[in-house]
């Protein structure tokens, strides 16, 4: 087995060994999908929202919610006790260079959160009647452009929080606007001018408009995929610019 | 041909230079000691040698491989056990191990690392659940994973229990006796006098002394002290007349015999000649500890 696979196995045996993290990262997305739909004036069509079912505008919310979990919560966390463990420092003496680490937690993430969002998808499809996406590509490249912004907003904390228990605090801070600009309280289409506008130009707002284009069958606004393309490029350049790997 | 050559590195943090022109050369199949106080620049120097830290100035080679040029290859044929590095917490011994391994173009077999190392009934066990002698023999274990043929190992037995110690001492030596050279870096005499063959001791960031740990004593002073209690009176000129012996005092019932070369034999004869019995006889050598107060001009501790 080659360095990567071997890594990126082990990282995701050491994840599921952490059952609060399990449970928070891929349990309580569908969980919270569930408990959503559960309640009757979810699955109503509601005048404010133009017509729409709040469960259908749920669905895209909640999948961008398991990337700011990976992102937020898992990755930044993740890196910032192996910094301060020591446990790149060491890596750094062996042929495998510590950015191996790096690639394999991106990738444990990416197939992870691909994995809750597939789930939220066919739960919503299933249980509640949630089209499936009618724009299939266009949903996969709003999917990777929301993932990549988040995963540089994670490493970008993981590169300035001082040790793990920093990390994880600010990554709580940032999940909560981040979130709130999703549409996790107030979905997007619920949301005065004000406020989406601002929703516009958050890395999750922006996927989660990209998101419920591609379901109704279009592709994503130009808009959008630059605002997550430039959260990526801002966020990913400070993260190089104060990564330490010791 | 030396395995590990060091000549006159330099290494600077801002103003303060932590290590100043220090060279040494470390021979295939040794045991090498870098003996100093905290700070004197011992951790940097082996950190030039590992190629984690970049030198300032000076040369070195490891296998004839300049760490600052060839970090690839030189990372397969070097292991290092670092001070202060964890793993993961929930990571098991046999999985660290197979990991690690993956990381190798030639690993060893870790199974049979873990056998030597007493490790093998912890293979299932987290690195939380180990305990302090565990987690340094598991590091060694690490650093030995991918068969090299330099070990770099740093303050190794610190914070281990006397026993643990002496049991990570015996380890030390068969990792040497399967052919990889060593380089040790310690604070503590009695393990640089134990397992070096050579010691490099330093202060300050600089290469005070070079030399084997009974080179070392005798350098200082080869001053040696007998103490015993003469069963019967004994004329101290009879001791005095003795070549070896430089002085000979009285302290109560025990007599204090000062001098140098063959000390031992030299005053046994005499006592026995004169039918004199040594009682609660005791040898004093200058040890290392005097020798490096001597090179140094002050304790390791202080």
């Amino acid at each position: 087995m080659s360095a990567l696979s071997r890594l990126t196995a082990t990282e995701t045996r050491l994840f599921f060994r952490e059952p609060v993290g399990v449970f928070f990262v891929l349990a309580f997305p569908p969980l919270l999908l569930v408990i959503l739909g559960a309640i009757p004036a979810m699955r109503e069509p509601d005048t404010d929202l133009g017509g729409t079912r709040p469960i259908t505008l749920y669905v895209p919310i909640i999948i961008v919610m398991g990337l700011a979990l990976f992102a937020l919560n898992v990755l930044s966390q993740m890196f910032a006790t192996y910094r301060e463990k020591g446990v790149l420092r060491r890596m750094r003496t062996t042929p495998v260079k510590p950015q191996a680490m790096l690639g394999a937690q991106l990738l444990m993430s990416t197939i992870l959160s691909i994995a809750t969002m597939l789930a939220v998808l066919l739960i919503g499809w299933l249980a509640f009647d949630v089209g499936l996406p009618r724009q299939l590509p266009a949903y996969l490249v709003g999917y990777v452009l929301a993932a990549l912004a988040m995963f540089a907003l994670g490493l970008l904390v993981a590169s300035v929080a001082p040790n793990g228990r920093a990390a994880g605090g600010i990554g709580m801070l940032l999940f909560f606007p981040v979130m709130f600009f999703a549409g996790l309280w107030v979905p997007r289409d619920a949301m005065n001018d004000v406020l989406r506008t601002i929703s516009d130009f958050t890395p999750l707002g922006a996927g989660v408009q990209s998101l419920q284009d591609a379901t109704a069958g279009h592709w994503p606004q130009l808009l959008h995929v630059a605002v997550m393309l430039g959260w990526t490029v801002a966020a990913g350049g400070l993260a190089a610019r104060y990564f330490r790997w010791e | 041909m030396a395995i590990i050559e060091v000549d006159g590195l330099v290494k600077r943090y801002g103003d303060h230079t932590a290590v100043d022109g220090v060279s040494f050369a470390v021979e295939q199949g040794e045991i090498f000691g870098i003996l100093g106080p905290n700070g004197a620049g011992k951790t940097t120097t082996v950190e030039c040698v590992e190629g984690l830290r970049t030198r300032d100035g000076g040369a070195i080679r490891v296998c004839g491989i300049d760490p600052r040029e060839d970090s690839a290859e030189l990372r397969e044929l070097l292991g290092a056990q670092l001070q202060e590095s964890e793993l993961p917490e929930k990571l098991k011994v046999g999985e660290a191990m197979e990991l690690y391994s993956s990381f190798y173009r030639e690993p060893a077999d870790w199974r049979e690392l873990l056998a030597t190392l007493n490790l093998t009934d912890k293979i299932g066990a987290q690195f939380r659940r180990l305990s302090g002698g565990q987690k340094q023999r598991l590091s060694i274990a690490l650093a030995l994973v991918g068969n090299p043929r330099v070990a770099v190992l740093d303050e190794l037995t610190t914070g281990l229990d006397p026993q643990a110690r002496r049991d990570t001492w015996s380890l030390i030596e068969t990792i040497r006796d399967r052919g990889v050279t060593i380089l040790l870096v310690t604070h503590f005499m009695e393990e640089a006098e134990r397992l070096c063959d050579r010691i490099a001791v330093i202060d300050s960031g600089r290469l005070v002394a070079l030399d084997s740990p009974a080179g070392l004593v005798a350098k200082v002073d080869d001053r040696q002290r007998l103490r015993f209690r003469p069963s019967a009176p004994l004329d101290h000129a009879l001791l005095t007349a003795l070549p070896e012996v430089t002085s000979v005092e009285r302290a109560g019932s025990q007599l204090v015999v000062t001098g140098t070369g063959n000390l031992l034999h030299a005053v046994t004869t005499v006592l026995a000649r004169n039918q004199v019995i040594a009682a609660d006889l005791r040898v004093d050598q200058t040890s290392l500890d005097d020798a490096f107060v001597a090179l140094t001009g002050r304790s390791i501790d202080s």
